[in-house]
């Protein structure tokens, strides 16, 4: 009951945007101080015995790959209040969400692949893991193209929910990929059936920099939803200003007669 | 601390990391204020929400 409340609220953007206001400093703290810890003790963790201080790139690397794939699952839910629910602030959610996500399967990309160049002796290879999370990373070009290409953000809305729906199907195979198929990529470590395989000395800042990379994504979510609400009601006061301008200009011109030769 | 035979990818990876979440932060930042702007411009111009209420009041 109490959850329906605070979502019908949520779904006024003017109380969404006080309610924001007051929070986001908050985050942005917490964000920065969890960061700050788990940067510290990223510098301080012991080198690996087989890949020595090259496993530093696991705890930017990974954070970014969980967040490419959450981010991602973040939109399909808001796809789901797009055409189920007609939630308002849905499709502000998942249009706001996308280019974060993008930038963080960029970095999982990037960095994966830094990584892999001294330890695989390779910069790329098209084996499955890989592939499938430079389609997603390309999925997310196409959904942002989309946005921009169709100017009624309504109509936008229900186009690109139905695309991130379809798309959705490539997070399963992104995480599953290294077990599906042979692939150059290491299976999982960390979230995998019978616990963890990573020792304490690197799980632990993996789990605080994952968390701290977590609050940046809901902290950067939220402020860029603040910032499509404000670019909406500059659309809707234009267009407001625009019949007001065209309005003016029929009555300073005067009546016209019908059928006037 | 030593970073090994490695460091300069170790060092731009973390570089890249940090470049790219600058840049997202002045991202979103910098659209905070352009929107803001262009929503006083258009009141300054007379056009109002229905509710009457400033849109760049958002507090």
């Amino acid at each position: 009951m109490k959850l329906t409340e605070t979502l019908t609220d949520l779904a006024n953007p003017t109380r969404f945007l006080a309610l924001t206001a007051r929070i986001l400093p908050w985050l942005a703290g917490a964000t920065a101080i969890l960061l700050a810890i788990g940067l510290y003790q990223s510098a301080m963790a012991p080198d690996d015995y087989q890949q020595g201080a090259t496993v530093k790139i696991m705890f930017i690397h990974v954070p970014n790959a969980w967040l490419s794939m959450f981010v991602w699952g973040v939109m399909s839910v808001a796809a789901l209040g797009t055409l189920v629910w007609r939630h308002p602030l849905a499709d502000v959610a998942a249009k706001a969400a996308a280019p974060i996500g993008a930038a963080f399967t960029f970095l999982a990309l990037v960095t994966g692949s830094l990584w892999g160049r001294p330890m695989w002796g390779t910069y790329w290879e098209w084996d499955a893991r890989l592939t499938s999370v430079l389609i997603l990373f390309l999925m997310y070009l196409g959904l942002m193209a989309l946005w921009r290409a169709v100017e009624d953000p309504s109509r936008a809305a229900r186009a690109a929910a139905v695309l991130t729906l379809v798309g959705a199907i490539n997070i399963p195979i992104i995480k599953f990929s290294v077990d599906w198929w042979n692939t150059l990529h290491q299976p999982a470590s960390v979230l995998r059936m019978g616990g963890s395989t990573l020792d304490k000395a690197f799980l632990w800042p993996l789990l605080v920099m994952a968390i701290a990379f977590s609050l940046l994504f809901i902290t950067l979510h939220l402020a860029a939803m603040r910032n499509e609400i404000l670019r909406r009601r500059v659309r809707s006061l234009q267009m407001m200003q625009a019949s007001r301008v065209t309005f003016a200009s029929e009555a300073a011109a005067g009546p016209k007669e019908i059928g006037a030769a | 601390m030593s970073l090994g035979p490695y460091a300069s990818f170790i060092v731009t990876s973390y570089a890249l990391v940090a470049a790219v979440v600058l840049l997202l932060i002045v991202w979103i930042v910098a659209d905070y204020r352009r929107q803001r702007a262009h929503l006083k411009e258009i009141e300054a111009s007379g056009v109002t929400r229905r509710s009457g209420r400033s849109a760049a009041d958002i507090r």
